[in-house]
């Protein structure tokens, strides 16, 4: 029978860890590149509705936000529990969106202004009276394409 | 005695990498945003206004969907359950009986299709100031259905292929066929707030 194994060499060799950091690089790489860092915080209670027929919002820098629901327990002494606005970082009422769209526009390259959506994120439990202003406001600023944010799910009713 | 191998400690290395690791583990946020997409009508300027205001449709052409404060449903006068939506405006949207109350067709000129009927249809959605956003996005969805169903069922027949399979040229003459306008009217104020 043929001998595989040298004579004298009996203990196990050590494992190289010198590959561990580029498993390791690699995984890095990957949270990097899908990470995005959420850059406001939401200070109204939102948990979108459900839908069949969504669609991926592409082109993430073109969207501008607009949140909509009850104020959060710890900002509820101060604003009450009726749903309000929340543009960026903070409460706002529904004159300030003309204002807030104005500004997000002035950001965006003149070519790519027409592109611009905003993406009306919407608590299921709000009703359509304030949802309904701030669609008024928007169409009054001229900033016509919106999203109803919803979560895909299987069926709705 | 060995000849020193070019190799450093790369231990330390891997602590740093899983430093890092965690952090973006930590601070990533897996939120695809996903929505329906719609578009508001501008506001119209007087001139406008006064056209619109002449300009009658016809009541066969208005697919009248009322939503009501308690959000209960009326559709073209009945009061319906909302899993009865989708097949109704499926009905009204592609008439395939050609029955007299259902929309009107018009010849147009479409690509891929040529000189062919076009439906003149429009949904009509009103909402009350009191309706939930739940219930007015269940309705948004189940018409955008419609339209996405009857869309496909075109896609099929006509090019042998789903809907979202087919280059832009091919939708466009089919969104053209079947055109998706939703018209949304001021709503009403019955149930406060």
């Amino acid at each position: 029978m043929a001998k595989f194994r040298e004579e004298g060499s009996k203990e196990i060799p050590q494992i190289s860890t010198a590959s561990l950091p580029d498993i390791i690089f690699m995984l890095i790489f990957f949270f990097m590149v899908s990470t995005t860092i959420r850059e406001t915080q939401l200070m109204v209670e939102n948990t979108v509705p459900g839908a069949t027929e969504v669609k991926k919002l592409e082109r993430k820098d073109l969207v501008s936000y607009i949140y909509i629901g009850k104020p959060k327990r710890q900002f509820q002494d101060m604003y009450g529990t009726e749903p309000r606005i929340q543009l960026n970082d903070s409460f706002a009422k529904v004159g300030d969106i003309r204002d807030y769209i104005a500004t997000e526009r002035k950001q965006l390259d003149e070519s790519e202004r027409p592109k611009m959506t905003t993406s009306l994120k919407v608590d299921e439990d709000t009703k359509m009276g304030v949802v309904t202003d701030v669609k008024l406001a928007l169409r009054k600023a001229s900033a016509l394409k919106i999203n109803y944010s919803a979560r895909e799910v299987d069926r709705v009713y | 005695m060995a000849r020193p191998k070019g190799e450093f400690n790369a231990a330390p290395m891997a602590d740093i990498a899983f430093l890092l690791l965690i952090f973006f583990l930590v601070a990533t946020t897996f939120d695809v945003d996903t929505g329906i997409m719609r578009k508001l009508p501008p506001i119209p300027d007087e001139e406008q206004q006064r056209q619109q205001d002449d300009k009658q449709i016809k009541e066969r052409n208005v697919f009248e969907v009322l939503i009501n404060s308690n959000d209960q449903l009326l559709v073209e006068g009945d009061p319906m359950d909302i899993s009865n939506l989708r097949e109704s405006a499926k009905e009204f949207i592609v008439n395939p009986r050609n029955e007299t109350d259902l929309p009107e067709m018009e010849m147009k000129e479409v690509p891929f299709f040529g000189e062919t009927e076009r439906t003149k249809g429009i949904v009509s959605l009103q909402n009350d100031r009191g309706t939930s956003y739940e219930m007015y996005m269940k309705v948004q969805n189940e018409l955008t259905a419609a339209y996405n169903e009857v869309h496909d069922d075109l896609a099929m027949r006509k090019f042998g292929q789903h809907y979202k399979e087919l280059t832009k040229e091919k939708k466009d003459a089919i969104d053209e066929k079947y055109p998706m306008i939703i018209s949304e009217a001021e709503p009403k104020n019955v149930g406060g707030n």
